[in-house]
């Protein structure tokens, strides 16, 4: 997993970048323990919470809780989030669409996990941009499965984004946001337009730097040296 | 008794709470997670659900003992014990919540009692077998030998 990969003579040698970290939320004990082990052995970096709420409070979502409008909390990166969709308070769905309305957030790849096997349930997971519905118990399997997609998913953003520097080495910002409505599109047509809610245009007038395009250290470095 | 009839042992009586139900291939998947850099992981994961189901059961006895019984949280508890119990595989507890969630849906209090002695009873049965399994694996660990992956020829 640890690669060097030169890009505009900067050397992206990974060391944290190249692990997924995912965020695992689930009320059960029982479950975040063997959660966490599944994912620790599919070599992830885990941060397991046990409520919504602290989930968003991690990720800097939460009302209650200020912080700094760019993606500089003192955590890692989340690459992923995994939650169980019953909880109580804030169950996972309810997650998942504050997730996919946050402009910050709503790239990260959400994943439900449920005992109950129900049609309508995953159906309305994906409709509101889950990236997949895991029926519990969860196995190594599906966690590998949804890690091995993940990682390619984050590789091959990021040599989608060095490759359009070489190509035009303009504003990334600029492009970036022209760009992001097709790369980040969710599955289906219903839910790319809930996602354009008016609060994430208020986000990006205000932010000088659009927090989606700090989300891999390969950005960062980009946007610093075309300032 | 010597390393190996205790290692036959241990195998033997794996495969007979498969057989028997008590567990089923989750509980495999625990195993697989288990390895040297984490070779308690499956007995702290059992002693975790354990705590958590016996909080669990002193709830829903109460519940169950209230004049107005509140059949959602008796059922949010059922569930809560379901996931655990599934996720590590004791088939039998995970069974008998199942029947007894069916009796909060039909707001059955005799039924709900009924299944709440079934449930308390699985536990202790599944506990039992648990304490036996890891007896076993302690003795082998004592003697130097190293504990059998569980393999299911059947």
């Amino acid at each position: 997993m640890r690669t060097t990969e030169k890009i505009d003579g900067y050397d992206l040698s990974t060391s944290d970048t190249e692990e997924v970290h995912v965020l695992a939320v689930d009320d059960s004990l029982v479950d975040r323990k063997v959660i966490e082990r599944l994912l620790r052995i599919s070599s992830c970096k885990v941060t397991a919470v046990d409520s919504g709420r602290r989930a968003l409070q991690y990720l800097g979502l939460d009302e209650e809780i200020q912080k700094k409008e760019t993606n500089g909390f003192d955590g890692l990166k989340v690459d992923l989030i995994i939650t169980d969709y019953c909880m109580p308070g804030m169950t996972g769905y309810e997650l998942l669409k504050k997730v996919k309305e946050s402009s910050a957030f709503r790239e990260i790849p959400v994943v439900i996990m449920s005992s109950e096997n129900v049609i309508a349930r995953i159906d309305r997971c994906l409709e509101k941009g889950a990236e997949d519905f895991i029926v519990k118990p969860v196995k190594l399997s599906d966690v590998k499965r949804i890690i091995d997609y993940t990682t390619t998913e984050l590789r091959e953003g990021e040599q989608r984004e060095g490759a359009r520097a070489r190509r035009r080495g303009i504003n990334k910002r600029k492009q970036r946001e022209g760009d992001d409505d097709l790369s980040s599109s969710p599955p289906s047509t219903l839910s790319s337009s809930t996602s354009s809610s008016p609060s994430s245009s208020i986000q990006s007038a205000t932010a000088p730097l659009s927090p989606s395009t700090l989300d891999s250290p390969t950005r960062r470095l980009k946007m610093t040296s075309s300032e | 008794m010597e390393l190996v009839q205790i290692q036959r042992r241990l195998v033997d009586y794996t495969k007979s709470l498969f057989m028997e139900g008590f567990l089923d291939a989750q509980f495999l998947q625990l195993q697989q997670l288990q390895d040297d850099s984490n070779p308690d992981f499956v007995f702290e994961v059992v002693s975790l659900f354990f705590e958590d189901s016996e909080k669990l059961l002193n709830e829903l006895t109460i519940a169950l003992d209230q004049p107005n019984v509140d059949f959602k949280k008796i059922d949010s508890h059922v569930h809560q014990l379901k996931g655990s119990s599934s996720s590590i595989g004791a088939q039998r507890v995970k069974n008998a919540c199942i029947a007894f969630r069916n009796y909060c849906d039909v707001q059955n209090i005799e039924g709900c009692l009924t299944c709440l002695q079934q449930v308390k009873q699985e536990c202790y049965l599944v506990k039992n077998k648990f304490e036996t399994l890891f007896r076993l694996e302690q003795q082998i660990m004592a003697s130097g030998g190293s504990v059998p992956t569980t393999e299911l020829g059947f």
